[in-house]
């Protein structure tokens, strides 16, 4: 396993070792993640290429989520080096991760709910931001400027995302769920990423809604140049909007390429596709 | 989705109601303020109502602060009492005479009052040491936080308990805890005493045995100081912060926000308050005894704040003025001959504690989210937040839309 991750690099077409942090906004090598005894995640190798539209997917249990925790920094991996954008991630803290420009969306929607929309977009600015104790107690212009800056900031990034405007100032709970989602991403661009993860971003959303979304991820890449990554289970996005798809199963790496490529491998039909025809004819 | 739609709406109603009326809350509040800087001079200087209030506003201090921690950041501290202490004994040691023989038995005095300025030990002006008692709190907080602070929920609250333990019990062995030229840390029960009066630049040396107005509008300006530090730490990053840690530290970690740092702001602004309030109560008292230093007290100051509305500030104003006057007042002076008119052998104030904890058990049996409940408090209390209730789960949402 471990000597497919030189090999993906090279298929990927990069030139030796300088032009692989160039290419790649993410790459991880050998990642494995060990609870106790269980082996959630083996030598995982895999790279996101810049300005790309990826994904993760496998059946339940394979494990996606822990992937995605070890990339944003909730899990530090047992083996294995993450980079991000020149740096070595592994071990570091979330926030830390995040003022890199790493920023995500959480599978059962974590919105603070008590918080207005534009108060969560700024909450997601906070590593962009400086004030402290006394800046805050004392609000200087600069502390000021800082807050009005970032408020504009939300706004503009809650327009972005298609919340009507009258919604900006309601406490999140009252949003819909639809809506939910839309702050959610927001508060997530807020913070102004070069790589945006979205967990099973479609969840609960009907086949018209998911295909909105399809089209605002794309919409993303190429007027923000944002990076994104998701795990998700509906083949239908899966399949319509990413470039590059790695497949797990039982934590480790299974298949990856293309989507067209992805499709026909045999694996992948038998751990993932030819699961879920078994389960539907039950 | 329809019914999160009209809640929304009546929501949205409320708001508006509330921004049309801060207005009239500002002037509400102006009058209020007026009163109370009015209301002692048509007192007697020595009033024991004004003596009452000085203590209910000093409480009001420390209330505030560990309204920061608790109702803010949502880090249930049961430790609150050593930063009183830490505050206390900072007057102790530098505003009275507890280091006779430093320099030669002639004493440091930097602007301190005439009354004082010739005698041992050493003496600073008082505004310097609400300066270093909000200090040394801040630091302390920052040392018994970085190791606390990493724990989760009920941990945090354990360790603060023992915390405050620590600390009382240092106060009240620390006569045996001696240093060079026996100099002793405390004096345990024997208290400090005499400490120094208040003596601000441009007024008259305070003197309790004459007047104790001045010590009211002091300790009113501080709760007027206080407020304002708190509102303005609401309604900024840090407070966006906080909030967000108490509702959801993974989510919060992953927007940026350090949780260690943010949490030990919190810990340090509290206790920094409560090391002013300490200062200040040491002063009024003329005397640092390690008897107050309690885990009562803590317990006393939570329960402040619980019964106002957590993490609300004009909430946990109430909260502090009522239960100090039903504890300084109520119960000593009007109710305490009850259980002797019932013919029981004892008095009330002995039940103090008791009478407390059912009032805290009232509250939160009818009004969960206390007497002036915090906007967002509410919501967590009546809708049951983190459920995400009203909104519909992911699973419901999937079947209405199957």
């Amino acid at each position: 396993m471990s000597t497919s991750a030189p090999r993906q690099v090279d298929s990927a077409g990069t030139t030796g070792a300088d032009g692989g942090g160039d290419a790649y906004l993410l790459q991880t090598v050998d990642v494995a993640k060990i609870f106790g005894g269980l082996v959630a995640v083996s030598d995982v190798s895999f790279g996101i290429r810049r300005g790309s539209i990826a994904s993760i997917i496998g059946p339940n249990g394979a494990g996606k989520t822990t992937f995605f925790n070890m990339l944003t920094g909730f899990y530090k991996p047992t083996v294995g080096a993450i980079r991000f954008d020149g740096h070595d991630i592994t071990g570091t803290r979330p926030d830390k991760i995040t003022a890199l420009g790493v920023a995500r969306t959480f599978q059962n929607i974590r919105l603070f709910s008590t918080m207005s929309a534009v108060e969560n977009c700024q909450v997601g600015q906070h590593a962009r931001m400086r004030a402290g104790v006394f800046g805050s107690i004392l609000r200087p212009p600069r502390v000021r400027r800082e807050e009005r800056d970032t408020e504009a900031k939300a706004r503009e990034m809650l327009t972005y995302v298609g919340l009507a405007e009258r919604l900006h100032d309601q406490m999140s709970i009252n949003l819909s769920y639809g809506d939910q989602r839309r702050v959610e991403i927001a508060r997530a661009l807020s913070s102004d990423p070069k790589l945006l993860l979205l967990d099973e971003p479609t969840a609960g959303m009907n086949p018209q809604e998911s295909a909105e979304l399809t089209e605002f991820m794309r919409r993303l890449r190429e007027e923000r140049s944002v990076t994104v990554l998701l795990i998700e289970h509906d083949m239908k996005v899966v399949m319509g909007v990413s470039e590059y798809i790695t497949v797990l199963d039982h934590g480790t790496k299974i298949a990856e390429g293309p989507p067209a490529e992805v499709r026909a491998n045999p694996r992948v039909v038998e751990a993932y596709l030819g699961k879920k025809e078994s389960e539907a004819e039950h | 989705m329809a019914t999160a739609r009209l809640r929304s709406g009546s929501q949205g109603a409320a708001l508006s109601r509330l921004r049309d009326s801060k207005h009239g809350n500002r002037i509400l509040v102006a009058l209020v303020f007026l009163v109370l800087i009015i209301f002692p001079l048509f007192r007697d200087p020595l009033d024991n109502f004004v003596d009452d209030m000085i203590l209910a506003l000093a409480y009001v201090v420390m209330a505030l602060g560990l309204n920061i921690v608790v109702g803010f950041a949502g880090l249930l501290d049961l430790g609150y009492v050593a930063f009183y202490a830490f505050g206390a004994y900072t007057i102790g040691w530098f505003g009275s005479d507890h280091f006779a023989f430093i320099n030669n038995e002639k004493g440091i005095h930097i602007f301190s009052g005439e009354f004082v300025s010739s005698t041992p030990g050493i003496h600073l002006n008082f505004l310097l040491i609400l300066v270093v008692a909000a200090a040394i709190c801040a630091v302390v907080g920052v040392i018994i936080g970085t190791p606390t602070l990493r724990l989760r929920g009920d941990y945090i609250a354990i360790v603060t308990l023992a915390f405050g333990e620590i600390i009382y019990r240092f106060a009240v062995n620390g006569d045996s805890i001696e240093f060079a030229k026996n100099y002793k840390l405390t004096n345990g029960r024997q208290a400090i005493s005499p400490i120094d009066q208040i003596d601000l630049p441009f007024f008259k040396e305070f003197d309790s045995a004459f007047t104790i107005r001045p010590f009211y509008w002091f300790v009113l300006s501080l709760v007027a100081l206080v407020l304002f530090c708190n509102f303005r730490l609401r309604d900024s990053r840090l407070g966006r912060a906080w909030i967000a840690i108490r509702e959801d530290e993974v989510a919060a970690a992953s927007m940026g926000v350090p949780l260690v740092k943010t949490k030990l702001m919190a810990y340090a602004a509290g206790a920094a308050f409560g090391g002013m309030a300490g200062a200040f109560l040491g002063s009024y008292l003329t005397s640092v005894n390690a008897n107050n230093f309690q885990f009562g007290f803590s317990i006393f100051v939570l329960a402040m704040i619980i019964l106002g509305g957590l993490g609300s500030i004009w909430g946990v104003v109430v909260g502090a003025v009522m239960l100090s006057f039903i504890n300084s007042y109520f119960i000593p002076d009007v109710f305490n001959s009850i259980p002797r008119d019932l013919g029981l052998d004892f008095d009330l104030t002995q039940l103090s504690f008791g009478i407390f904890g059912f009032l805290i058990l009232i509250v939160m049996v009818l009004r969960p989210e206390g007497l002036i409940p915090e906007r967002r408090r509410k919501l967590e209390f009546r809708e049951g937040l983190g459920e995400t209730e009203g909104i519909g789960t992911e699973e419901e949402v999937r079947r209405v839309t199957a």
